[in-house]
């Protein structure tokens, strides 16, 4: 028990070091850098949601870019209509959360690799229905000019107070995901994840735990791409096409699926280091992939699961033997 | 049947026929388990035992027949209504939730019994289960245990977690699919006292199925032996150890 509320309390002071890092660290930096960071929360979010939907309830999904698609283009619309954003934001996500859910309901007839496909196809129906629905979308010329939210005398025209913007919803994703994954829907989640059928004879209801996987994990997709609209100002739809699913899925991955922080080291590393790597020029593709295979084969668990494994090497735990006289306590 | 100095029957299986292709897995087998019966069913392998189960769990549909728990028909109800209607169960394969704690996996198997979607949601995170979950993991001596992922224990306690989960929801009726399965001796003997102290503790029910006749015959109170799908003994265990029929159908000489 002890070590269990110091290991809490180390990580709640990794987690205000943290924050206090993304507070300071674009102070005086140029507006490339800031956008950059930006961007990395962004994806982030987008992560998050994903990692509910794969890393938590272990559904497979290929569409998160597309869910990025419909929260953008809703925000875009709207406030291109002069909607202010934060009237736009509940409504790409409530149309995410019940999009989601549709596209969940395959993932009750199909697992694994059939679902990947499912929502591969998906992905690439939203992609065509916003190119050749040019009434509405703007068709490959997209759509710009959309305004950045202002909050009375705080506006968010420039890159530093709409970084914050960001940091600030972050934050509050961040909590709300916390407080579902904690909750009962986030042991449900991981047992679906784990063994459905075992869930379902505890009266796990797992048809609607898994839409609910799909649902809660789009509306994070959602998010993001409510916050991609005004940090770019201009959408088109090969910026959520498959590649971006992919890519996604690579944060989720890479961080540590199932793990909380993990879409936060995942989008860093698929954001930021092509930055860092930019210098090699050319090679950079080649020097990412190369690190991106090294790292899969030598930690599977995700770049989370090295901490798992330094506090393993550091602080041993007391192993409890598995055999008959401790095991079973018998009297 | 009708005595009025029984209860009415926890579990009631009517005429339950069920055919695979020209197969007759299971022939207008009836019987009653009333509450606090420990009924063991029996029989060799291909007897029909696994298909009659999956006909009590709502699984598999009967051809002919009725399947009721406490006085409803089970058939085609999914296994969280049936978890619901106060059935628990337990699988012949270990089925636990490797990558949770011990103390998480038998939460889970109360929490769904425990308030609305929405309270779940916005409740505590235990759904206000962990007193509960720690008296049920005191029962059969895994409180050493209770922070340890299920994965990481060894088959019979895991076998054990696997029991508990079953009996959170304080169910009415409980159906162990080869509990004894690759579980030692040592471990054995101490799993079946736990059954028998749960019985006897709550009333519940239990359904087992089971090939260690040793194990059937010490904690069941009525044992009935299926052959090729029909019902061919039925008794308390001393009865079914000298029945002719059974000696030459399945234990042997």
């Amino acid at each position: 028990m002890g070590a269990r509320s110091l290991h809490g309390a180390w990580r709640l002071l990794l987690i205000v070091a943290l924050l206090a890092a993304a507070i300071l660290l674009p102070l005086g930096q140029k507006n490339y850098f800031i956008y950059v960071m930006t961007s990395w929360l962004i994806f982030a979010i987008a992560a998050m949601g994903l990692n509910l939907t794969l890393g938590y309830a272990g559904q497979i999904s290929l569409a998160q870019a597309s869910f990025m698609a419909i929260g953008a283009y809703t925000t875009a619309l709207m406030t291109l209509a002069g909607w202010h954003w934060l009237a736009s934001l509940p409504v790409g996500l409530a149309f995410c959360f019940v999009v989601g859910l549709v596209l969940g309901y395959p993932a009750l007839r199909v697992k694994g690799h059939f679902l990947a496909f499912v929502t591969l196809a998906f992905n690439t129906l939203v992609f065509l229905v916003l190119r050749n629905e040019e009434w509405l979308t703007g068709g490959t010329y997209g759509l710009s000019g959309m305004p950045r939210p202002e909050f009375g005398s705080f506006s968010t025209d420039k890159q530093l107070p709409f970084y914050y913007f960001t940091l600030g919803v972050t934050v509050l994703a961040a909590l709300g995901l916390w407080a579902i994954v904690r909750s009962p829907w986030g042991r449900a989640f991981k047992a679906l994840r784990e063994n459905p059928i075992r869930a379902e004879s505890l009266g796990v209801d797992t048809r609607r735990v898994t839409l609910l996987a799909f649902a809660i994990g789009s509306a994070y997709g959602g998010l993001a791409g409510a916050l991609i609209t005004p940090l770019v100002q201009f959408i088109d739809p090969g910026s959520f096409g498959l590649a971006h699913s992919l890519r996604i899925l690579l944060m989720v991955v890479v961080g540590g699926a199932g793990y909380f922080f993990g879409p936060f080291i995942g989008a860093a590393v698929v954001i930021l280091l092509p930055e860092v790597l930019r210098f090699t020029e050319g090679y950079y593709l080649i020097i990412y992939s190369a690190l991106v295979i090294v790292m899969l084969v030598f930690v599977p668990s995700g770049l989370i699961g090295i901490f798992g494994r330094l506090r393993e090497k550091l602080w041993p735990k007391r192993q409890v033997r598995a055999d008959m006289a401790e095991g079973a306590r018998l009297p | 049947m009708s005595d009025l100095a029984m209860s009415d029957p926890v579990l009631s299986v009517r005429n339950v026929e069920k055919s695979f292709g020209g197969i007759r897995a299971v022939r207008g087998v009836s019987f009653d388990v009333r509450k606090g019966e420990v009924l063991g069913l029996i029989g060799p392998n291909g007897s029909g035992k696994s298909t009659l189960f999956n006909c009590i769990l709502g699984q598999l549909p009967p051809d002919a027949g009725e399947v009721s728990v406490n006085g409803r028909n089970v058939s085609g109800m999914r296994a969280s209504e049936l978890n619901k209607l106060g059935v628990g169960r337990t699988f012949q394969q270990l089925s636990v939730f490797p990558k949770m704690t011990v103390l998480d996996n038998i939460i889970l198997a109360g929490q769904e019994h425990h308030g609305t979607m929405l309270s779940r949601l916005f409740g505590p995170s235990d759904a206000g289960l962990t007193e509960e979950a720690e008296r049920l993991i005191a029962f059969f001596r895994l409180t050493h245990l209770r922070d340890e992922l299920a994965g990481s224990l060894s088959y019979g306690q895991q076998k054990l977690v696997d029991a508990a989960m079953a009996f959170m929801a304080g169910p009415s009726l409980v159906l162990l699919d080869e509990p004894a399965g690759g579980v030692n001796l040592t471990m054995l003997a101490h799993f079946k006292e736990r059954l028998a102290a749960y019985n006897v503790e709550h009333g519940t029910t239990f359904v087992v199925i089971e090939h260690n006749m040793e194990f059937v015959m010490s904690l069941c109170t009525r044992i009935i032996v299926l052959a090729e799908g029909a019902v061919i003994a039925e008794g308390t265990p001393d009865e079914i150890r000298s029945n002719q029929t059974v000696i030459d159908a399945y234990l042997g000489g």
